[in-house]
């Protein structure tokens, strides 16, 4: 007690502690390297370790001269790879989300459809991938796609080819790797969503006329509108920046914005340039952010 | 309170055999696994009727409601309305409608819309669908509310757009699940009375579940009580209270005091129970059919029972007791009173003086009732 008399005298208290937590783990981990990685991305080149010039520079005995350069910034805009790169990322991510939200949706309203003591299970087995590295998974999408892989040499047993496909490498791979990986993260806020459906509006909305359809699109459809939304921002905001899965099953012309970032920080060195890349990648994905956040606000206030 | 009821109260078309049944019910079984929730269920309902289904949680009723409206199909047996046959017809195709005892509205849909949602499906021009709606919300009082969405509405409310949902298409039948289940009691009392004037506007037919079996007294022109998947018997309200075909009826339906006896005089226009539960004996003053010697029970309501401190005259149907516990409430009084047999039995009196020389505690009192008071059943 009297330490805790004594901590409030200099204004701090238990609850205060608690709060402050999150706030200092942000702190540690978010604001600081990101203040870091916003001055990497205004500072020059340099072959020196680490590659770049100070921002601050003592000029004489009493001036400190400080330089921002802009021309990171207006290289990625004067050189097409990077603008190309960006708006292939959004359309690979956009893509995904879309095949995410075909694939997962029916999955959700399947699991939140049927008895509660099978749905534990169908969630389950909806995580149990993550039980694995996502590497490893990857690298068994190689096996099943490769030229003498699982996929071909069954369809050649079964008569279907003469040749094998050519399935790895290729934009579908990248695909099917990125929905395979992300799905989990479409379907679990979407089951939450179904979840708590009132599965007697459906009833209700067939006892006024409506076919089972008809009642799937005018009821369920806009009443699970959050979840799709939510489930949809949990696949786009990753798969934007997604690096591992275009660089293993994608093959050379995959060309996304984590793989320039990753050359640019590797294999040129050129740390301001790929720290102005990492920055505008936030500053694009922000707008989403916001939105979902906005979206899982509704979806706990229960307004629909 | 005699409004009870529906248009089709006074003609009674249940009396006349060649009337035509407006819904029927023909040996209808549904069974879940090994569980019959309905079992082998024949019913006729008519025109104009509130037809109320009574019963406990788990009675069948509901099953049977959702057989009406599609929802269920049936394990065997038939359903017709309007004489026609309901078998594989599925909700959107029925001539009925039905008001869900969560009312299930739309919550992303405001007032109007859930009421214009059936209209629209039906393709109906959109002038006539907004005159329509307008109409119905008018008539259950709710022109006021119709931009406001269903959380932003009391119970009531919402009860009454669930109505005006069920009802803005004008079914022929319309199927209500616990109507009033979710609204407090003087809400509930004032909203049965419109009902049943809507009822009668309107010509609707309705079938109501419900397991309170005032709101069913209250609603209905007929009443079928269910028990264990059956309908143990159907009859008007007053049918119902005052002859109950069985034990269960009797009991379930308003509360009773039943003495379990012995036929000892079995004559065409009475009979006379020994019973050992009362600790003597009972005249009834009509005929029964049992065999000699039966197992019969007497029901006697409690507000049919004479309660004095002073000995009436004759021995049959009058047993003395003491004065267990009292309720006071108000209209009338509860007492029960313990039987030399240990039985209690419950009586009502109506409190008619404000200064009545009131019975207590633990007072010695004569029990008494008339010889047509007593129901015998025999199960």
């Amino acid at each position: 007690m009297k330490t805790a008399a004594y901590l409030r005298r200099f204004g701090i208290s238990g609850r205060g502690l608690v709060v402050a937590l999150p706030y200092l783990w942000l702190l540690l981990f978010f604001v600081v390297p990101f203040v870091i990685v916003l001055k990497i991305s205004f500072s020059d080149i340099d072959l020196a370790i680490p590659p770049y010039k100070p921002l601050l520079e003592w000029v004489g005995k009493n001036s400190l001269a400080i330089k921002v350069d802009f021309n990171n910034y207006a290289f990625l805009f004067t050189d097409r790879l990077y603008i190309n790169a960006f708006l292939n990322s959004i359309k690979v991510a956009f893509i995904s989300t879309v095949l995410c939200a075909l694939v997962g949706y029916p999955m959700a309203y399947g699991i939140a459809r049927s008895k509660p003591a099978t749905r534990n299970l169908l969630l389950l087995l909806v995580i149990l991938p993550f039980w694995t590295s996502l590497l490893l998974r990857v690298y068994a999408w190689i096996g099943l796609l490769k030229a003498n892989g699982v996929i071909n040499n069954v369809l050649i047993w079964m008569g279907v080819i003469n040749e094998p496909l050519t399935l790895l490498y290729t934009p579908f791979a990248m695909y099917v790797g990125i929905v395979y990986s992300y799905l989990p993260f479409f379907i679990l806020p979407m089951y939450a969503n179904l979840e708590k459906m009132d599965w007697q509006l459906l009833e209700a909305a067939e006892d006024l006329g409506c076919r089972p359809w008809q009642a799937f699109y005018k009821i369920t459809l806009p009443l699970s509108r959050n979840g799709i939304l939510a489930g949809s921002m949990l696949v786009f905001i990753p798969a934007v920046g997604e690096f591992v899965i275009p660089a293993l099953l994608g093959g050379p012309n995959a060309l996304m914005i984590g793989r320039v970032l990753w050359d640019e920080f590797f294999s040129n060195r050129a740390w301001p340039v790929a720290s102005a890349v990492a920055i505008l990648l936030l500053i694009l994905l922000v707008p989403f952010m916001m939105w979902y956040q906005s979206v899982q606000a509704r979806e706990s206030a229960g307004a629909r | 309170m005699t409004t009870s009821g529906g248009a089709a109260v006074k003609s009674a078309p249940w009396k006349d055999p060649s009337a035509r049944p407006y819904v029927q019910v023909d040996r209808v079984t549904k069974a879940f696994g090994d569980f019959k929730a309905v079992d082998d269920v024949s019913l006729k309902i008519y025109k104009g009727e509130i037809f109320c289904l009574l019963g406990a949680s788990g009675c069948g009723k509901t099953t049977l409601l959702r057989m009406l409206g599609g929802f269920e199909t049936p394990t065997s047996g038939k359903i017709f309305i309007d004489g026609e046959d309901m078998t594989g017809v599925p909700p959107y195709e029925r001539p009925v409608n039905m008001m869900f005892q969560s009312y299930a509205l739309f919550p992303h849909m405001n007032v109007e819309e859930n009421v214009a949602f059936g209209l629209k499906q039906d393709r109906i021009p959109k002038a006539e669908i907004k005159e329509r709606v307008a109409t119905m919300l008018d008539l259950v009082k709710l022109g006021d509310f119709a931009k406001r969405k269903p959380h932003q509405l009391s119970g009531g409310q919402r009860q009454r757009v669930a109505l005006a949902r069920s009802l803005v298409k004008r079914p022929k039948l319309l199927l209500l699940d616990e109507p009033l289940g979710a609204l407090d009691k003087k809400l509930r009392e004032h909203t049965q009375f419109e009902l049943i004037s809507l009822q009668d506007k309107l010509g609707v037919t309705f079938v109501v579940v419900t397991h309170d079996q005032e709101e069913a007294m209250t609603l209905a022109s007929r009443i079928g009580v269910m028990n264990h998947g059956e309908i143990v018997q159907a009859g008007t309200p007053s049918e119902i209270y005052e002859f109950p075909s069985s034990k269960f009826v009797a009991d379930f339906v308003g509360s009773v005091n039943m003495f379990e006896g012995k036929l000892i005089e079995d004559e065409p226009e009475h009979v006379r129970i020994a019973s050992d539960d009362m600790g003597g004996t009972i005249y009834v003053s009509h005929g029964i059919s049992a065999p000699p010697e039966a197992i019969v029970w007497a029901a006697v309501r409690p507000e049919k029972i004479f309660m004095s401190t002073a000995q009436p005259a004759g021995t049959d149907n009058v047993v003395r007791g003491a004065v267990q516990d009292i309720a006071y409430l108000g209209d009338l009084s509860i007492y029960l009173v313990k039987l030399p047999t240990g039985k209690v039995v419950r009586v009502t009196q109506p409190n008619t003086s404000r200064h009545a020389e009131a019975i207590t505690w633990d007072q010695q009192v004569y029990l008494s009732w008339d010889a047509t008071s007593p129901v015998v059943v025999t199960r």
